[in-house]
């Protein structure tokens, strides 16, 4: 890889050991309250630096990044609320515990994606890889595309919608929030959740372990109609629904030892 | 960790050479330990085998250099015994050489002979194959071998990052599908049932170069198409029958193909367009060599895919 601006300046400590070099390069055009990064030659932490001065120290509340080129953790934790656009596809660890920001993704994501979001909005126009929307706790999550596996890992709030095919074991322990998964479901389906609720309109592969079908209410339809009109995603299909069967549920049940222990 | 690439053009040679470089490179992250490559170049009447005269482990003591001239005349012997026709000796590096020769006899009786060399490994056999292996990373090993300027329609490589076994050249993806010419693997993961297929594929007469979980495949497949199966069907038949977690590529004369596990634990992203299919680990490495926003994919668990060139 050719040498990127900001790379030529690591410099040293002492014992031999980088010294982060955190000086925000300043690149950004700021026009109207609103400022355009060209990532094309910078790294990730100097991307990364620019954001956060942008929406931290300088207020603007619209950034816009060109050329990100499928570069891995861009735009990771950021904690307020602004606006952000993605020109092209992002690497791995995209998004990664933010909370609040509204985002546009003209391109794909990598894995894990949005990981341990907090709150607000992503959307992705493109496909997105394994691990997406891992232990997220709130927001909303859109990916327009296909996904792979593992879809909302560990999910514990929020609502993530797919509008492609997803992959095995989406929904792999789950324990609260919503997912809706409007293309067909790999194998595996919400294996070994703990609670939460998906949403399927296409077939399903196969269902993992202590998931089982529910039933649809007014409730949920009011849900799925209102996120999916909100995101341009037309009026819901037939759907099933899926939650926890609560077979798996052994928290009372102490082991012999510490039986002996407790009484 | 380990990092995989794969390119296939459907228009002819490009600089295959070049653009697997860049793709590795840009992967280094995922595994600086030793980089390979598997190209295929202008196919040609005669055969090339690229072998390694020592490991990287190998003691460079003081008659370390003489020892490495009479290994290779020694192969060169063999391969006179087993009546191949020695037409060039090209040596790349000190401690690795590459023949030229035309033969038509058994290709496992001419590489057990050479093998039989002490410290000598064949790396590559075939009529277009050429497998490059080293340590460093990927621009290093490229410059080593003088890969910049290699011209094919297809070819795979592997940056690895070692979990299970050396850092050396036998350690070193990509792996020839012993004694099969013009196959070779690279794979991403770890296998469980090793240990299985190993004494199983011993059993039925088949030789390990390293102590490296991936060279099964290689070998698997070299059995599977041995007994008749093409290459998507042995391809299938190993989703059934190796147990881990793993990512594959696969390379023949003419196609490229890539498997990958049923929980789908390692990456793969696929670029398709209408002259080149290009697939490794990070999307970084395919936009190293595709310009512009292109839209690529990850396969799902369980998939095989074949492209012909």
């Amino acid at each position: 890889m050719d040498a990127v601006v900001g790379e030529s300046q690591i410099t040293y400590d002492a014992r031999g050991l980088v010294e982060v070099d955190d000086t925000v390069l300043g690149v950004a055009v700021v026009k109207d309250g609103k400022a355009t990064i060209d990532a094309s030659e910078l790294t990730t932490r100097k991307i990364n630096l620019e954001i956060r001065s942008l929406v931290y120290e300088q207020g603007i509340e619209d950034v816009t990044v060109l050329n990100p080129g499928g570069k891995h953790s861009l735009g990771v934790g950021i904690l307020t609320r602004c606006k952000m656009t993605f020109e092209g596809s992002l690497g791995y660890f995209a998004l990664g515990v933010i909370d609040g920001p509204e985002v546009v993704v003209n391109g794909r994501v990598g894995w894990s994606a949005c990981e341990n979001m907090m709150a607000g909005v992503v959307v992705i126009n493109g496909n997105a890889g394994s691990l997406t929307g891992a232990a997220i706790r709130g927001g909303d999550l859109v990916i327009k595309g296909r996904v792979g596996a593992r879809t909302g890992i560990d999910q514990k709030g929020g609502t993530i919608i797919i509008s492609g095919d997803a992959g095995s074991n989406t929904g792999f322990m789950m324990q609260r929030g919503r997912q809706l998964l409007l293309g067909d479901v790999g194998p595996h389906l919400g294996d070994s959740m703990y609670d939460g609720t998906i949403y399927v309109a296409g077939k399903v592969k196969s269902l993992g372990a202590d998931c089982v079908p529910g039933e649809m209410t007014d409730e949920d339809l009011e849900f799925v109609t209102r996120k999916m009109a909100f995101y341009d995603l037309g009026t819901p299909p037939e759907l099933q629904k899926f939650v926890c069967g609560k077979k798996l549920y052994n928290y009372d049940n102490l082991e012999p030892s510490e039986r002996k222990l407790v009484l | 960790m380990c990092g995989i690439a794969g390119i296939i053009y459907r228009d002819g040679p490009h600089a295959v050479g070049e653009d697997m470089k860049k793709m590795l490179q840009s992967m280094k992250h995922r595994g600086p330990d030793s980089t390979g490559y598997a190209l295929y170049g202008t196919p040609s009447e005669a055969f090339r085998m690229r072998i390694t005269l020592a490991d990287t482990n190998t003691k460079r003591d003081f008659d370390f250099s003489e020892r490495l001239l009479r290994r290779r005349s020694e192969v060169e012997g063999k391969l006179r015994a087993v009546g191949a026709t020695v037409t060039e000796i090209d040596e790349t590096t000190d401690y690795t050489s590459t023949f030229t020769f035309d033969f038509s006899g058994d290709l496992k009786t001419l590489a057990d002979q050479v093998e039989s060399v002490r410290d000598t490994q064949v790396l590559s056999l075939g009529h277009a194959l050429e497998i490059v292996k080293d340590i460093g990373d990927a621009e290093t090993v490229a410059a080593q071998y003088n890969l910049d300027k290699m011209q094919g329609t297809h070819g795979i490589g592997h940056v690895r990052m070692a979990t299970e076994s050396d850092v050396d050249i036998a350690g070193a993806h990509p792996y020839w599908a012993y004694p099969f010419s013009d196959v070779a693997v690279v794979h991403n993961g770890q296998l469980t049932n090793y240990f299985y297929w190993r004494r199983r594929l011993e059993r039925s007469g088949h030789r390990f170069q390293s102590a490296c979980d991936s060279e099964i495949i290689a070998v698997y497949l070299a059995e599977k198409m041995a007994e008749g199966a093409s290459l998507e069907d042995a391809m299938n038949q190993s989703m059934e029958e190796l147990d881990g977690v793993f990512t594959y590529l696969c390379v023949t004369a003419d196609s490229l193909g890539m498997a990958k596990d049923e929980l789908a634990a390692k990456p793969l992203v696929l670029y398709e367009s209408d002259n080149i299919i290009a697939v490794a680990s990070e999307e970084i490495a395919i936009r190293e060599v595709v310009a512009g926003e292109i839209e690529t994919y990850d396969p799902f668990e369980g998939e095989v895919m074949v492209w012909t060139r």
